[in-house]
């Protein structure tokens, strides 16, 4: 089999997953409703109360974005959840074609779905006061800082999706990569937290993600360790999620068939 | 005769539990062949295997010409597989799944829509092209699963319980559309637990009870099995009922009703022989009507075992008659 048909295998897969996130209005409204919302929520509603050094809006930016991934990827498990309980998926697998291309699409169509998820947290923001200092390379870094979030997410959420089996159970990896945040650096400092979630909050892969970010674009993370040091973090723990979950998902994926 | 599906001695197992059990199966090129059997034995999990889905534990089968084990995709590349639950996108319109499947198979995008339309005449979905297929009838989504199965041109056709859950009428256009297709040389192999189905489309059936082929033949055969004419005889008490029952091999019977179905050859000697036999035994026949065996008749006799105690049957019978191989 030639890379020209996985390609144009997985470019057909990827057609079919954004052409069903489309056609779910209720799912798709919601993904967009919710960074709009909570950045309002948190700017307006708990941000007076909060006190993070400086405009509330300029500290919860990555966290909202990362709040947003999990949110994404919860959609993506029931996705890839709804697929394996369906006949097609045993259909596409009788046929000729690359089984990487039928994961690949649902990553794919995730990313995207994201990456608008991620685009509407920082207009939002920008509209409502938020003002990073980064300069065009510092948005790049943070861009790509946000990419391997999101790819690591998606991955973890599909071999979720894949163990699962139901869209039901699926729609439990919401919750859990929803709640998350709230025990990292998100929303508060991790030095605010009780003594007991701190070392919960510092040492949790999500902290690191989010002040990459943070450091990024604001200049200075709320942890008081360098960028470079919370990024190096960032990329290990994505890249070994990420490492994981991809051959988590294609195992699965291999030996999960369709009830 | 040309073989389209060769497999000998298929095993599997499920966590120990043996749901396939050596299974030979012999499928001629062209043909409609059934496997028939009812839930749980074992229909689907071979079609499964024979698709390439699920590995055999043992045994070796050669599909449309390819080995099974050793070359997977030439085998998916010469079959279609058309499961339980029609494999279609319900969030895509019947249009757009027939391309979507038409570019997985490689076909340029020209010709896949091409191809598209094509197969929407003539699976009678022109209508409903641009309509998602979550607002199709079952029997529109069976017939656009069918379009699907039908884009590469397979030389095999796998569809287990295409009929299930539609009314009689979208049966009926169902079984239309498998004709045709078996009359332009595509071998289908199916699996039913309808028997009306299987005497209506197969050419050959193959029975399946617990992950085991007990029979296989034409209809009529399998029919012929139980001899040439079923003699049903009703009882006037219960006491004769069941002398009766100790001296003739009874298909069926029924201890409310006091009737006992037996097999013969429709001869007027035999069912005289049959009568003098109960008499002499003290178990006069208070009534006695004869007809055709159904293919019914034959799954009842011989998947005996999964029936309750107020139908007493003997396999045995019909067993002897029946090629087992």
């Amino acid at each position: 089999m030639t890379t020209a048909y996985a390609l144009s295998d997985t470019r057909v897969m990827i057609a079919r997953c954004v052409r069903r996130s489309l056609r779910d209005p209720e799912a798709f409204f919601t993904a967009l409703m919710l960074p709009v919302v909570l950045m309002l929520l948190f700017v307006y509603i708990f941000g007076g109360a909060l006190n993070t050094g400086g405009a509330y809006v300029d500290y919860v930016v990555p966290g909202l974005i990362v709040l947003c991934a999990g949110f994404g990827a919860g959609t993506t498990a029931v996705a890839v959840a709804t697929d394996m309980s369906s006949g097609i998926v045993d259909r596409f697998r009788s046929m000729p074609i690359h089984g990487s291309s039928i994961l690949a699409g649902h990553i794919v169509a995730s990313l995207a779905r994201n990456l608008l998820a991620t685009a509407l947290v920082i207009g939002v923001g920008l509209g409502v006061g938020w003002r990073p200092v980064a300069s065009p390379v510092g948005w790049l870094a943070a861009a790509g800082m946000i990419v391997a979030f999101i790819l690591a997410m998606s991955w973890l959420a599909a071999a979720f999706g894949l163990l699962v089996g139901s869209a039901e159970a699926a729609n439990a990896a919401t919750f859990v990569l929803m709640f998350i945040p709230y025990l990292s650096t998100a929303f508060v400092p991790a030095r605010t937290l009780p003594r007991v979630l701190r070392p919960v909050a510092a040492n949790q892969p999500f902290t690191p993600v989010i002040e990459t970010m943070r450091g990024l674009w604001m200049g200075h993370t709320s942890t008081g360790a360098s960028v470079g040091h919370e990024a190096l973090l960032a990329v290990g723990y994505c890249a070994i999620i990420l490492v994981a979950a991809f051959a988590a998902a294609s195992w699965l994926f291999r030996h999960r068939t369709a009830a | 005769m040309p073989y389209t599906v060769n497999a000998l001695g298929i095993r599997k197992s499920f966590g120990g539990k043996l749901v396939l059990d050596e299974v030979d199966l012999a499928v001629p090129t062209g043909s409609i062949f059934a496997l028939l059997g009812p839930n749980g034995a074992g229909k689907t999990t071979l079609v499964r295997i024979l698709a390439t889905l699920v590995r055999p534990d043992a045994g070796t089968a050669t599909v449309a010409g390819h080995d099974l084990l050793a070359d997977p995709l030439g085998v998916r590349r010469s079959i279609s597989l058309t499961g339980q639950y029609a494999a279609v996108d319900d969030m895509l319109t019947g249009a757009e799944n027939l391309q979507m499947m038409a570019r997985l198979l490689h076909l340029p995008p020209r010709t896949a829509r091409a191809r598209a339309a094509e197969l929407l005449a003539e699976f009678d979905l022109e209508d409903a092209a641009q309509r998602r297929v979550k607002t199709y009838s079952g029997g529109m989504r069976r017939r656009l699963d069918l379009a699907v199965s039908m884009i590469a041109d397979p030389r095999l056709l796998f569809l287990d319980e295409p009929t299930a859950g539609l009314d009689p009428r979208s049966r009926e256009q169902l079984w239309g559309t498998v004709r045709d297709l078996a009359n332009v040389g595509v071998t289908v192999l199916l699996t039913t637990q309808y028997l009306a189905e299987a005497d209506q489309l197969a050419d050959t059936i193959a029975l399946l009870h617990h992950g085991r082929i007990v029979a296989r033949g034409t209809a009529d055969q399998l029919k012929a099995s139980l001899g040439g004419e079923v003699v049903r005889l009703q009882f006037a008490d219960a006491a004769a009922y069941r002398r009766a029952l100790g001296c003739v091999q009874a298909i069926r019977a029924d201890e409310r009703l006091r009737a006992v179905e037996v097999g013969t050859d429709g001869s007027a000697a035999s069912v005289r022989d049959l009568l003098g036999q109960l008499d002499t035994a003290g178990a006069p026949a208070a009534r006695v009507s004869t007809g055709r065996p159904s293919l019914d008749d034959v799954f009842m006799a011989l998947t005996a075992t999964a029936t309750t105690t107020t139908t007493t049957t003997t396999s045995s019978h019909a067993q002897e008659k029946v090629t087992t191989r």
